[in-house]
């Protein structure tokens, strides 16, 4: 997975979570929070969708991680590339 | 000190056969029921009553998603109740605003859905949902709502099974009369058709209707009767005390005359048409009015084989003779069992009987059980009136909670 896909992967998640919103401008190097509406119970969302939808478990401790698009391609591109290793 | 008079002067619904008043009202006239068959989980195609409304009307796509259907429902009846009223809404001191609605349940939906949701995970918990609990807390329903309106004031459910409808205007009156509150938004919701639990149990119960015609399935008093049609509903009311109403020129449906709640203390799930009848003679006493007052009875029959019997035996006891004028029907062979939503919505069905002067009739009586047989039922067909004064309406729940509360034509 590239890193592009990677941040398509949480688009998409955003996309169910918050259909209220506008995705098309979203900006990768800022902070989601402060281009969306979402508060924190979003954030769980999109942590539990990761779980159902990939297999992908984001740590407590990790949260901070996924504060941006960018920032969420970087610390999730190598999970879901260590996870398709394992098949 | 008499109490302060007490009146209401919005209606917000959502039925199976209607989302506004006018609808709801035309299509009592006319007979039109609104029993569909819906697929319900585990359990194949049942019959049920499911409301037809627009969530996005009011909210946004993420409170629907975040949020309940009960909450849903609530949301979108108090905000079509306060357009009804007319009301300023912006102006009103929102802390001085209470919500007060009565639920039969609530939190199956959520549960089941979740225990379902993990059962696709082998049941490993950290599948269920963060959104749980604040969707199942029995707050749930007001506290949308007053989340939605940005009401501060009081904001929370009554539980009382199936008499809860009445008992949200009930306690909305009270609250205005207390001076906890100036402004009420009351009533009753019902998400039930969205848990497999209820149908499961009543059909344990031997008391889920069944007919090859989703609309003739519910027929309370009808000799075949064989059960309940489990419904989906809401039906919110604005009220206020008479002064603040009249200051600011508000339309005014009617009155809050007298009501009472009382317990059956004898069973489960068994009315008890003794407790019944005192229940509707108490609330008669504290209007002040006599059984021959009563121009329209509105039941709470089900289509159960034995609790129509047993509310027509409490009816009988209180206006079997000496009521010329007193007219009897019943909303549920049109919308099925609306639970938390029955009574409230049933009150609004006849609510414009004071202006049309027109009973709504009982449909699906094929063949009239002659142990339902009451004087002034009126079946099948609407019938015009010489006079709508006054409108009792029952409603009764599970645990024996019995609620009767009266309404009265709106004389300064």
């Amino acid at each position: 997975m590239t890193k592009d896909e990677c941040k398509k992967v949480v688009l998409d998640i955003i996309a169910d979570i918050a259909p209220d919103e506008d995705l098309t401008a979203v900006k990768p190097d800022v902070r989601l929070r402060d281009q969306l509406q979402l508060d924190s119970m979003d954030f769980l969302d999109i942590v539990m969708e990761l779980r159902k939808r990939h297999g992908i478990e984001v740590p407590e401790a990790d949260y901070l991680q996924l504060a941006s698009l960018d920032s969420c391609a970087e610390y999730l591109t190598p999970k879901f590339n260590a996870l398709a290793a394992k098949g | 000190m008499k109490p302060a008079r007490i009146v209401i002067t919005g209606v917000g619904l959502t039925a199976p056969n209607g989302n506004t008043l006018t609808e709801f009202r035309q299509n009592l006239l006319t007979g039109v029921a609104g029993i569909e068959r819906l697929e319900v989980r585990y359990m194949g195609t049942l019959l049920a009553g499911v409301c037809h409304y627009d969530p996005l009307k009011y909210q946004k796509k993420k409170e629907v998603r975040v949020g309940t259907r009960a909450g849903s429902i609530s949301i979108y009846c108090a905000r079509e109740a306060l357009a009804d009223s007319g009301i300023d809404f912006a102006a009103v001191p929102k802390d001085r605003v209470g919500i007060y609605i009565g639920c039969t349940e609530h939190g199956n939906v959520e549960t089941e859905n979740e225990i379902y949701n993990i059962s696709k995970f082998n049941y490993d918990t950290k599948y269920w949902s963060h959104y749980h609990n604040p969707r199942t807390v029995a707050n749930n329903p007001a506290g949308e709502t007053s989340l939605n309106l940005g009401s501060t004031g009081p904001a929370y459910t009554i539980g009382a099974a199936c008499a809860a409808g009445n008992m949200g205007l009930i306690h909305a009156a009270q609250m205005l009369r207390l001076g906890e509150v100036d402004f009420a938004i009351g009533g009753g919701v019902s998400e039930s058709i969205h848990t497999f639990g209820i149908f499961a149990g009543f059909k344990s119960q031997n008391a889920l209707a069944t007919h090859e015609d989703p609309k003739k399935a519910s027929r309370p008093f009808d000799k075949a009767r064989n059960g309940i049609v489990v419904s989906e509903g809401g039906c919110l009311y604005t009220l206020e005390r008479l002064e603040d109403a009249q200051a600011r020129g508000a339309k005014i449906y009617a009155e809050i005359a007298g009501y009472c709640v009382n317990s059956d203390a004898s069973d489960y799930v068994l009315p008890n048409p003794v407790r019944q009848a005192e229940c509707i003679r108490q609330a008669l006493g504290r209007a002040g009015l006599e059984p021959r007052d009563i121009h329209i009875v509105n039941t709470h029959a089900t289509a159960t084989p034995l609790g129509d019997i047993q509310e027509c035996e409490a009816i009988r006891a209180v206006f079997g003779e000496g009521c010329p004028d007193t007219y009897i029907n019943n909303t549920k062979s049109f919308i099925g069992h609306c639970m938390g939503a029955a009574g409230a919505l049933e009150l609004a069905g006849n609510l414009p009987s004071f202006n049309d002067l027109t009973v709504h009739p009982t449909i699906n009586v094929d063949d009239l059980d002659p142990l339902c047989s009451l004087p002034g039922l009126v079946l099948n067909q609407p019938r015009q009136v010489a006079k709508v004064d006054t409108i009792l309406n029952n409603s009764f729940g599970m645990l024996g909670i019995n609620s009767t509360l009266i309404v009265r034509r709106f004389v300064p």
